[in-house]
């Protein structure tokens, strides 16, 4: 039947549901970075409302396991990012008082199978068991400081791979939940992630990460 | 056997058909009006299949700028879209086309990791309907279908029943339809579905472990039109089960 996989977190004091959200080109430089192909087919135009996706159940994984690599993969795309956790449901947030339904932050490592279109990536690509990484904790944003100042430092095998900041979001932590909860109410232990940042590094078979945040903490993991 | 999931004077029970409406496990018997159906099961992940039927892709060929596949078109959605049997759906004021899905829904059983098609029905517990709205004017080339066009609150539809998968002996054989204010708007079967469960299911588990309660929406024939506020929209499939729910608007969400 396979080894057994974590299906719930249960960090005091705040319960995961399990619910992920990630976001996409949020990031001004991730977006730069597409130059004119944001007009070209098959996108016709840059995005207007978030771009989001979902980390299923079976992607969840803490702090320090080992993620598989999958087969007929040679390298894993490491997605550096700060994960809102909700404190209370939030359903049409305005903007004002977004950052009242968060309960804190959580380091995530969003490993990914790499792809270069974002018209309709595969699942296959995203969706991998234990592809999602967080913790070691959850925050409460009175420790953690402002989310949309946090600078995360990503090291692979010890070295210095990339800053990835979460100053430079066309939508601050506020404006993404107000965007987002326009139309899907998130609730207490989902987890929306800010965004990821241009030139994610890649990670290779027996190769360690790190990702680092002054306030926050350190998030680790390795590849099998 | 099939089984609901019901709020009824204060608690959530689990009820099956009865003459009069349905029995709860207690021993009640209550009128079909007088419970809130809800999912009839704990929905775990929700897998989604664009295009899995030949009609539905030539009905939108026109604004599909890639056509050929090699692989299902997977998409995931989250619970919080969920509405039960006799539920209100939200349409916006903006919206133009938006539109029903009448899905086969295959709710997973026990764990499926790695599974080949020829072992994958036993990893099926059963089946349900479910209506997997969509609103077209807000699609956008980024991460198609994107969530604001299908994750939205009140647009997953799941009910009446959860029928044991012993019940069905063949999933790919079931006429199903739907029915606008009474009118039939669109018919097909699961027969014509491109990938059928064991296909689905030996795809889905060759990268993601699929885990009891996870339910994978197989997709929709042709026939899909636009609904306005008011209507009321019936998804059938023969021997699951008749999901019934009404299109709302704005306003009973104080918009």
């Amino acid at each position: 039947m396979g080894e057994p996989i974590p299906l719930l977190f249960d960090d005091p004091p705040f319960r995961l549901s399990g619910i992920v959200y990630g976001t996409l080109l949020n990031q001004r430089e991730s977006l730069n970075r597409l130059g004119d192909a944001v007009n070209q087919p098959p996108y016709k135009a840059a995005p207007k409302a978030p771009v989001l996706y979902m980390k299923p159940r079976n992607t969840l994984a803490r702090d320090g396991d080992w993620i598989p690599m999958p087969d007929q993969v040679d390298a894993l795309q490491l997605g550096a990012t700060l994960g809102l956790v909700i404190g209370r449901p939030a359903s049409r947030v305005a903007t004002a008082d977004a950052l009242s339904h968060v309960a804190g932050v959580v380091l995530m490592a969003d490993l990914r199978v790499p792809h270069d279109s974002f018209y309709r990536p595969s699942v296959r690509h995203i969706a991998r068991d234990r592809s999602c990484v967080l913790g070691p904790r959850i925050v409460p944003l009175d420790q953690a400081g402002d989310p949309d100042q946090a600078s995360l430092v990503v090291e692979v095998d010890g070295r210095f791979r990339q800053a990835a900041s979460m100053s430079d979001m066309m939508r601050p932590s506020a404006v993404l939940l107000a965007d987002v909860t326009e139309f899907m109410t998130l609730l207490p232990g989902d987890v929306l992630m800010l965004g990821l940042c241009a030139d994610m590094p890649a990670l290779h078979r027996g190769q360690r990460f790190q990702i680092c945040a002054e306030r926050i903490g350190q998030l680790q993991g390795a590849i099998a | 056997m099939k089984t609901a999931r019901v709020a009824y004077a204060g608690a959530i029970h689990s009820a099956t058909p009865h003459p009069s409406g349905l029995r709860l496990t207690d021993g009640r018997v209550v009128a079909e009006e007088a419970v809130v159906w809800l999912p009839p099961f704990e929905v775990g992940t929700i897998i989604a299949l664009g295009l899995n039927y030949a009609d539905h892709v030539k009905e939108l060929s026109k604004e599909l700028t890639v056509t050929a596949k090699d692989e299902p078109l997977v998409f995931l959605k989250g619970p919080g879209t969920l509405v039960g049997h006799r539920g209100q759906t939200r349409r916006p004021k903006d919206a133009t086309f938006m539109h029903y899905e009448c899905e086969l829904a295959v709710v997973i059983g026990k764990p499926a990791k790695e599974v080949k098609a020829t072992e994958a029905m036993a990893h099926v517990a059963g089946y349900t309907v479910c209506n997997d709205y969509a609103i077209r004017d807000y699609l956008e080339n980024w991460y198609r279908p994107n969530l604001r066009v299908k994750n939205r609150d009140t647009c997953t539809v799941m009910g009446p029943w959860f029928v044991d998968a012993a019940d069905i002996p063949d999933p790919h054989a079931l006429p199903l339809r739907t029915l606008v204010n009474g009118e039939v708007t669109q018919r097909g079967t699961t027969a014509n579905m491109i990938n059928d469960i064991p296909t689905l299911i030996e795809y889905l588990s060759s990268f993601m472990t699929l885990l009891p309660g996870d339910v994978i929406l197989t997709g929709t024939p042709d026939g899909v039109v636009n609904v306005n506020e008011g209507d009321e929209v019936v998804c059938e499939i023969e021997g699951i089960g008749a999901l019934r729910n009404t299109i709302v608007g704005d306003a009973v969400f104080g918009r």
